[in-house]
């Protein structure tokens, strides 16, 4: 393989191509190469569908947004050899917990998020707890955990409301720089010059079919961006990766190994919260059955994206490029016309071409050392 | 750009000539009056209906019968979980491939607003389907097509049962999370209210062993209840065999909100008293007929469009199953 990534097989490798090698080593690289593959396939398949519009771009960039801001956070908890299943029953809590603050005890916005976000905390950490303590499986003890969570989240807002759904939450509070930030729009003056000048796409008014970007997608960048920081440059990363290798090692070179893993476990319940509130926000109603099924999705998110189910291995980058990956395909098989009955048909077998590529080209890096 | 014929023709007072103009069929009547072929109309739905669920697989088929008639390009979209974000996404998709109109149902209007008003606001017109009636009108959408009220509908079934002795009653919710279910087990309960009976609510889901399991446990707890509502026929079919199995079937008096072969089976056997019918087909059938005459000649009905409820009782169940199971009621 050295061959062929080198084909003039000079005695000392020049430094450009000693990066190469070393780029093609990274974790993030499979998933790349399927986010490529995933758009030069829809771009043919769907290419003058409106997919790759500015409001079919903005589309599944938002719904990958919200993925990948999960992601982030799952990739941390699987390279420190964990999993958390109540990732998704974690955002249904979190949505009514939102909800039933602000329409049931009159609170203002920025207060349920904040009691929202300290929830997550006590979870996470209850989970985390509950794994390093009883030396259980996560797997278990964090289904238990998806359960839990839902049940409650039905039960208590029946409870409180009689009903299942919480609606006018963002009711005349629409202008909040709470909601902005979180469930806003930003980039709208761009989008409305581009237009202008007929860049574009414009309704009939003159204004911008797309007038701004979710700002999920910032939030996006800026989780990966801080996952990626504290794995690469930071103690804690190492202990993650450390932990996540093979956590009796970890131990006896005197990482704290159960702190790392409560921490992670309270980072994917705030990751949870985080989509909860952008959800809440941009919708404007809560309803306990808001993420069913989102702990799966960032798990093959994060896979795709080149973490290991084993643990020790992968990248909040990979993550994103997953996430990315998902949500185009996800959006992006409406564009080719394909009837809905087939598309988890579909779905699942582009997930699988992905992570197979994936696979093949990590293999074929690494053999290349 | 983006919006070829939106906004300019909107509502011609021709509803019953933009009917007629349909069963034409739209060949017949001269090329040059036509402003778009049938086959360059394409028309999106997204409904929140989830894909096992018979109630929308006959809203399917009338669209599709719809769109083999005239010739025109249809799509249907619903996320496979009742998930309102999700279909959110749906309709911004369906938006940017800039179809000649949008079929929605709105289960949840918090949700739904942005995007549906985007939509509208691109220049496509949206029909609404099913739920989300309340919405037509402040959004500016284009027309209804569906049910009397979930409300009214549920209020109708309990003076039914009333009326047939039942005091106590127990509505089936399995779709936890829709209002408009919410509504339906909402008016069962004051329908029964008004001769000073009363209901529960049973939360369960589509899954057949777990509605099965709960609503027993509920019965066997509460013997006094001999009244039972179940919203769609996906949950009634197996609710029916538990009670046969138990040999209970005679102690109730079972009802259930839409059709199914096994409901009219049911019915026209006596076994069940009745299936509320929203005649659902026509829900995928007309938007098609209306957002293709509104394509092709803008002309467009200017009032909403009642479908329904017609209660099914034992009398016409039998003549009603044979349709029903061609998957057209």
């Amino acid at each position: 393989m050295t061959e062929a990534l080198n084909p003039a097989h000079p005695p000392e490798p020049k430094p450009v191509s000693r990066r190469l090698v070393r780029l093609m080593r990274r974790p993030e690289l499979g998933a790349i190469t399927g986010t490529i593959i995933v758009f030069l396939a829809f771009g043919i398949t769907a290419g003058n569908s409106g997919l790759f519009s500015m409001a079919g771009i903005a589309n599944f960039l938002q719904v990958s947004a919200q993925l990948g801001i999960l992601a982030a956070a799952v990739a941390l908890l699987m390279i420190g050899g964990e999993f958390d299943l109540s990732l998704g029953s974690m955002i249904g809590f979190a949505s009514v917990t939102i909800g039933l603050c602000v329409t049931q005890f009159g609170l203002s916005i920025p207060a349920a998020v904040a009691i929202a976000f300290v929830i997550a905390i006590i979870v996470g950490a209850l989970n985390g707890i509950l794994v390093v303590r009883t030396r259980l499986p996560s797997f278990i003890v964090t289904l238990a955990g998806l359960f839990i969570l839902r049940g409650l989240t039905l039960a208590i807002t029946r409870t409180v409301t009689g009903r299942t759904q919480i609606p006018y939450i963002t009711d005349g509070q629409e202008g909040g720089f709470v909601v902005w930030l979180f469930g806003g729009k930003f980039g709208g003056p761009v989008f409305a010059w581009l237009a202008a000048h007929g860049v574009i796409a414009a309704r009939p008014d003159g204004s911008p079919m797309v007038q701004g970007l979710s700002m999920s997608i910032l939030w996006w960048v800026a989780v990966t961006a801080f996952a990626t920081w504290l794995l690469i440059k930071t103690r804690f990363g190492n202990w993650v990766f450390a932990v996540g290798g093979d956590d009796r090692a970890a131990r006896n070179v005197g990482v704290p190994v159960d702190r790392v893993k409560i921490l992670l476990f309270i980072g994917t319940a705030l990751s949870a919260t985080l989509f909860a509130v952008i959800q809440v926000l941009e919708a404007g109603s809560a309803d306990t059955l808001r993420g069913t099924q989102k702990e799966f999705q960032a798990i093959i998110a994060a896979v795709i994206g080149g973490c290991l189910l084993t643990g020790g291995y992968g990248s909040a980058i990979g993550a994103m490029f997953g996430a990315l990956i998902f949500g185009t395909v996800e959006m992006g098989i409406f564009y080719t016309g394909i009837d809905t009955d087939w598309f988890q048909v579909f779905l699942g077998s582009m997930l699988l071409i992905a992570v197979l590529v994936n696979n093949y080209v990590r293999r074929k890096a690494t053999e290349a050392r | 750009m983006s919006a070829l014929f939106s906004m300019s023709g909107l509502r011609n007072a021709l509803s019953a000539a933009a009917l007629s103009l349909a069963f034409a069929g739209a060949g017949i009547l001269p090329a040059p009056a036509q402003v778009k072929k049938e086959s360059d109309v394409r028309i999106v739905f997204v409904t929140h209906g989830q894909a096992n669920d018979v109630y929308w697989s006959v809203v399917k088929n009338g669209m599709q019968a719809a769109a083999q008639q005239l010739g025109v390009k249809v799509e249907y979209q619903a996320p496979e979980t009742f998930d309102v974000v999700r279909m959110a996404r749906m309709i911004e998709a369906a938006t940017a491939s800039k179809p000649d109109g949008l079929v929605v149902s709105i289960p949840d209007m918090d949700a739904l607003k942005a995007p549906v008003e985007a939509a509208k606001a691109a220049g496509i017109p949206v029909v609404v389907i099913d739920s989300g009636e309340e919405a037509v009108e402040p959004w500016g959408l284009d027309l209804f097509v569906g049910g009397g009220s979930e409300y009214d509908n549920g209020v109708k079934a309990g003076e039914i049962m009333a009326k047939a002795g039942v005091k106590k009653g127990v509505c089936i919710n399995h779709e936890v999370g829709n209002v408009s279910l919410d509504k339906r087990c909402e008016g069962y309960n004051d329908g029964l209210k008004k001769s000073g009976g009363s209901s529960d609510v049973v939360a369960a889901t589509m899954d057949p062993t777990d509605v099965t399991r709960r609503v027993e446990g509920y019965l066997t707890a509460h013997p006094d209840v001999t009244g039972v509502l179940t919203l769609g026929p996906t949950v009634a079919a197996p609710l029916l065999k538990m009670f046969e199995d138990a040999g209970t079937i005679g102690n109730y008096k079972i009802g259930t909100f839409d059709l199914s072969p096994e409901i009219l089976y049911a019915v026209a056997k006596g076994t069940m008293m009745f299936g509320i019918d929203n005649q659902q087909y026509m829900m995928g059938y007309y938007p098609v007929v209306f957002l293709t005459n509104k394509a092709m000649y803008k002309t467009f009905p200017t009032s909403a469009v009642r479908t329904g409820p017609s209660f099914i009782m034992k009398e016409d169940a039998a003549a009603v199953r044979d349709l029903s199971k061609a998957g057209i009621r």
